[in-house]
């Protein structure tokens, strides 16, 4: 007999707890670092011929009111000093934009422009909506999916280890800060696609073997060899895919950084929560309705 | 032993990869480009009521005309202006040399106005037809202005209302020029004196001409990437596809030997087919969509590792090589259904529910899951076929079993 994973069920939902919790209450108390993307604002990437300090960028931001603007140095050997430049303020019209611009020139001298954005603030909270929507839309239609192919209860187990699995990300982004822009949007429905497909797989074995399944089985013996039995398969696709995914963010670049570590997070927890989580929700629910029946007869018989 | 069996899939696998080699650097450079790899300046334009104008189909349809004009005046190459929804235009500028003056003339798409004295708006944008600039006899540089039939109806009783009086036009309520009615003009033309330089009095025809927007239009949302940081984003994705590739090529081969020779070679073709289907949709290649491509890579591979796990299960139950390769392609197959079915639905609503990126992204991701699951299932079982039926090799440990 392999190692019992299903017996073991309330350990997996209390590790997933532990994760889940201090990620619940960075985002109660301190909210997400949204981008532009969510918030409106304006985004200057900035590459100058000299490297520069965040004081000397913040110096010439006072002479148009905007000391208050994030100022962020790209990631080089030096801590205080980089040639790269980004700077995230509030909405600026055009004209003030040039306005800085050009006071960069005068003040600290050439520069090339990596990267300019200006979101306004109605685009972010669609976009808020949006992410939102997207999510619930896709859960509902994978539920739909599920129950026709499957059964109701696999669909919410299923379902179940997806929020986990999206809770996680939000909260390792919260608590670490890193910023979240339109990208990460499609990174969260990436992760619910990848790890719905994770948790079939096994749920698609468990289906199988019920076949042969007699009432007098045990339902968690089977689930755990089905778990095993796939166990393999699990392994060498997390593994491939986070070989892609881990080349996209070690050698992808800046830009898609952000997105590539939002795939890492959840791909990982995704490969969990479909081994230790999805099933074991399953088993819990069946079991405890097996009970209530049970119950339920034995006070007929009184 | 069966050498015609064996030299048809010797064929088969040389063919896929020539064409590969010969096809696949072209076919990935032809296809279209994002603004974030190339470089360019995005916008997104929305129009919205004032008192005076109303938004409605048509006017979007001449705000849409009149931008796809004035962009043509900047002389890029392949610039988009497309509608979205009821009131928004996105723009797309690739390989614009000054974002900023770009950006400028599109934001200043604002309402024109002509106002008396009093304050009173006595005409609007949509009643000009065109403005030039030019330089008189006595080197004085004009702008010269022509109205519609209706426009020059309005405009001559408005000069001979207020002759020697000023006649301001504004622009997004900013006064572009206040210049002062000499005489009543009844014939539709006019011109604007006091400008410093021809290049100044060209600025400002090109605002008459094209800022003579039907309705308010104001820039929701500007991004611009510079070439170089598109050109480094191009690089390492390139580079990060590469390694990707090769890792999932090496792990395969490690773990399932011949099969997983097979799986790789039909991860091969899958990429091929990936761009060949991204050419002839026209599809546009952005930095997520490159995500999506090498993500999808990890996960077309997939199913084969669920055919060759069931293989080995069928194998060592006693069943010949033929028997459980057929078994673990049989036996997989709902599961492979299954299993992409519901990626595929995260993938369909991204694409309705994303916008520009996002959308690219959700492309990719979808064709992905299609395509992959053709060639995990079709390609590695066609080409399997053969090399089992060659009976080259009968140890089913060289298929990882």
């Amino acid at each position: 007999m392999k190692f019992d994973i299903v017996s073991r069920r309330r350990w997996w939902f209390l590790i997933s707890f532990i994760i889940l919790l201090p990620g619940l209450i960075s985002m109660v108390m301190q909210g997400f670092n949204l981008g532009i993307d969510f918030t409106g604002g304006t985004l200057l990437d900035l590459k100058f011929a000299r490297p520069v300090s965040v004081a000397e960028v913040r110096e010439v931001l006072k002479d148009y009111q905007l000391e208050g603007s994030t100022i962020q140095l790209a990631l080089t050997g030096s801590e205080e000093q980089s040639n790269n430049v980004f700077v995230r303020s509030h909405v600026l019209s055009e004209e003030e934009r040039r306005q800085v611009l050009a006071g960069f020139e005068t003040k600290i001298g050439a520069f090339e422009v990596l990267r300019v954005e200006k979101v306004g603030a109605v685009i972010g909270s669609e976009l808020t909506q949006q992410a939102v929507i997207a999510l619930i839309i896709s859960w509902a239609l994978m539920i739909v999916y599920i129950s026709y192919r499957f059964e109701f209860k696999f669909a919410v187990a299923g379902i179940a280890a997806l929020v986990h699995d999206v809770f996680i990300v939000l909260g390792i982004f919260s608590l670490l800060h890193i910023e979240i822009d339109a990208s990460f949007v499609a990174a969260l429905l990436t992760i619910v696609g990848y790890s719905i497909n994770d948790t079939i797989v096994i749920f698609d074995r468990i289906r199988e073997n019920l076949r042969t399944y007699k009432k007098s089985d045990n339902l968690e013996e089977l689930v755990n060899r089905s778990i095993w039995q796939t166990m393999t398969r699990s392994i060498y696709t997390s593994v491939t895919v986070l070989f892609a995914t881990g080349a996209l963010y070690l050698f992808g670049g800046e830009t898609t950084k952000n997105f590539s570590l939002a795939l890492l997070i959840g791909f990982t927890c995704g490969t969990y929560s479909s081994i230790f989580n999805a099933s074991q929700i399953w088993v819990e629910w069946k079991l405890r309705e097996d009970w209530r029946r049970l119950e339920m007869k034995t006070k007929g018989v009184k | 032993m069966r050498w015609g069996n064996f030299s048809k899939f010797l064929f088969v696998v040389l063919a896929i990869l020539a064409v590969t080699g010969l096809y696949m650097k072209p076919l990935a450079l032809s296809i279209k480009q994002g603004l974030d790899l190339q470089g360019g300046t995005h916008v997104v334009l929305e129009a919205s009521d004032t008192p005076e104008a109303v938004v409605n189909d048509d006017a979007i349809k001449r705000v849409v005309h009149i931008i796809e004009r004035r962009i043509n005046e900047l002389g890029l190459t392949e610039p988009i202006v497309q509608r979205q929804g009821d009131r928004r235009i996105i723009v797309e500028l690739p390989g614009v040399k000054d974002p900023e003056q770009a950006i400028e003339m599109l934001g200043r798409t604002a309402l024109m106005e002509f106002q008396d004295e009093s304050g009173a708006v006595v005409m609007t944008g949509k009643d000009l037809k065109d403005a030039k600039a030019q330089i008189d006899q006595g080197g004085q540089k004009l702008v010269s202005i022509e109205f519609t039939d209706e426009g020059a109806k309005k405009f001559a009783e408005v000069t001979a209302k207020n002759v020697g009086k000023h006649i301001a036009i504004l622009l997004d309520k900013q006064i572009l020029t206040n210049p002062v009615v000499q005489e009543a003009i009844p014939n539709g033309q006019a011109v604007i004196s006091g400008n410093r330089s021809i290049e100044e009095a060209e600025r400002l025809a090109i605002l008459l001409r094209s800022g003579a927007l039907p309705v308010k239009v104001d820039i929701l949302e500007t991004r611009t990437v510079g070439p170089s940081l598109g050109e480094d984003s191009k690089i390492k994705s390139m580079q990060a596809f590469v390694i990707g590739i090769v890792s999932i090529v090496i792990f395969m081969l490690i773990f399932y030997r011949v099969s997983g020779f097979v799986a790789n070679i039909a991860l091969v073709l899958y990429v091929l087919l990936l761009l060949v289907a991204l050419k002839m949709l026209n599809a546009t290649l952005t930095l997520p969509g490159i995500a999506g491509i090498i993500l999808s890579m990890g996960m077309a591979v997939d199913a084969n590792v669920l055919i060759f796990e069931r293989f080995k299960e069928e194998y060592r139950n006693g069943k010949t090589l033929r028997a459980a390769m057929d078994a673990g392609f049989s036996r997989a197959f709902s599961t492979i259904v299954d299993s992409n079915i519901t990626t595929m639905i995260a993938a369909v609503v991204l694409f309705f529910m994303g916008t520009g990126p996002i959308k690219g992204f959700a492309v990719t991701l979808g064709i992905g899951i299609a395509l992959s699951m053709f060639t995990a299932v079709t390609a590695t079982r066609f080409i399997l076929r053969m090399l089992i039926h060659a009976n080259v090799i009968k140890n089913g440990k060289f298929f990882g079993a």
